[in-house]
């Protein structure tokens, strides 16, 4: 295609092949120092439907290896959330190397928590506030299981801040994407993850406490049976079906050996605390 | 009337995982599916793996390796579950 960018995220390379440079521009500046890859395992495809559609109009098709049929184009502005949105999908219907969660992540001690649930349930924006405080992030979309080991490899891509969420983050512009107002998804601006999160992404970790948060609830914590983990965790697989026996070993090795809690929390500062309290008795 | 007979795959044609909770989830190779069942029903699919069975073999097949005293309507429940495997696949009528 016209311009291309290609990036590394985690043990995932992307090409991203576009009709339109901005989009590529900004990826390039928020993914400044990301490793390059030689081989892409994947490739995204921003196009115009119509020629005219480059410049009338401009409407981003989001394509590549993997396509959904029906997906409607985006406006340029919002080029940079098409192209993420590209990469998201590759992953769901692509990855086979590993069991693909839809969980954020962080770690410390060599340690990983995990964080799944339905999407505006916090886990995005818990995981990149739990990045600034001490813990290492590891990613906040997918969380990428070992199919050999069960060990959680990170997938720091950038944080994609949605709503409320874009506010805690406005001090440091230098990380921050443009903001896009009216997308799909209500208002996102995409965060760069710190340095540490980039520097350390080849590091997996061992997982070591899975959390289902619930934002905009009185504070409680639950217990979990493994049966209601494990159905749940099927549901926010995206490839649990695709890969057969080797996501059936490492979904029930996670299952029964990692402690798990369902939280609900009426703020980020309580979800916080929830979390540092949980992961000293459990973690 | 003759009662059904039933048969499932043999034991190595699906994994199972025991859960904390007590459910077993159960990986069934030839389909790929993966199914959670509860008690009795990972001991009715291991004794039908035994061979093609009607209840009443079924029966005698479990009450050679189980303390199945006390059960109420045991034909009546091992009937149930038998449908309930059948529904999902993992016995069928040969």
């Amino acid at each position: 295609m016209k311009h291309e960018f290609r990036v590394t995220v985690g043990p995932v390379g992307f090409r991203i092949g576009s009709d339109w440079k901005q989009p590529l521009d900004r990826m390039r500046r928020l993914y400044q120092g990301y490793p390059v890859p030689d081989i892409p395992d994947f490739t995204v495809r921003l196009f115009a439907q119509r020629p005219w559609r480059k410049i009338i109009r401009p409407s981003v098709t989001i394509g590549g290896d993997y396509m959904l049929p029906d997906a409607q184009p985006m406006a340029l502005a919002h080029g940079l959330l098409a192209a993420e949105m590209g990469m998201n999908l590759q992953m769901a219907l692509g990855q086979r190397r590993y069991l693909v969660l839809h969980a954020s992540a962080v770690e410390r001690d060599g340690k990983a928590l995990l964080m799944t649930g339905e999407s505006g349930a916090g886990k995005s924006t818990l995981s990149a506030l739990l990045g600034e405080r001490g813990w290492r992030f590891m990613g906040d979309e997918f969380a990428l299981v070992d199919l050999e080991n069960g060990a959680i490899h990170a997938f720091p891509r950038m944080v994609s801040l949605k709503n409320e969420a874009v506010a805690l983050f406005e001090a440091q512009p230098d990380r921050l994407g443009p903001i896009m107002h009216i997308t799909p998804k209500g208002t996102i601006r995409h965060l760069r993850p710190p340095e540490d999160a980039i520097a350390r992404m080849e590091e997996s970790a061992r997982p070591a406490m899975l959390l289902f948060p619930r934002f905009g609830f009185e504070p409680a914590v639950r217990e979990m049976g493994e049966a209601e983990v494990f159905v749940r965790l099927t549901q926010a697989s995206t490839n649990y079906v695709a890969l057969g026996e080797a996501g059936y070993d490492a979904l029930t090795t996670l299952v029964r050996s990692v402690p798990t809690r369902a939280i609900d929390y009426p703020d980020t500062e309580r979800a916080v605390e929830a979390v540092e309290r949980l992961w000293a008795d459990l973690g | 009337m003759t009662e059904a007979v039933f048969r499932a795959d043999p034991p190595d044609a699906r994994r199972c995982v025991v859960l904390a909770d007590g459910v077993t989830v159960v990986y069934h190779r030839p389909s790929g599916l993966t199914h959670i069942l509860a008690p009795p029903a990972p001991e009715v699919l291991a004794a039908m793996s035994e061979g093609d069975a009607d209840t009443g073999t079924l029966i005698a097949r479990l009450e050679r390796d189980h303390d199945l005293s006390g059960t109420d309507d045991l034909r009546g429940t091992l009937t149930a579950r038998l449908v309930e495997l059948e529904t999902a696949g993992l016995v069928w009528r040969p």
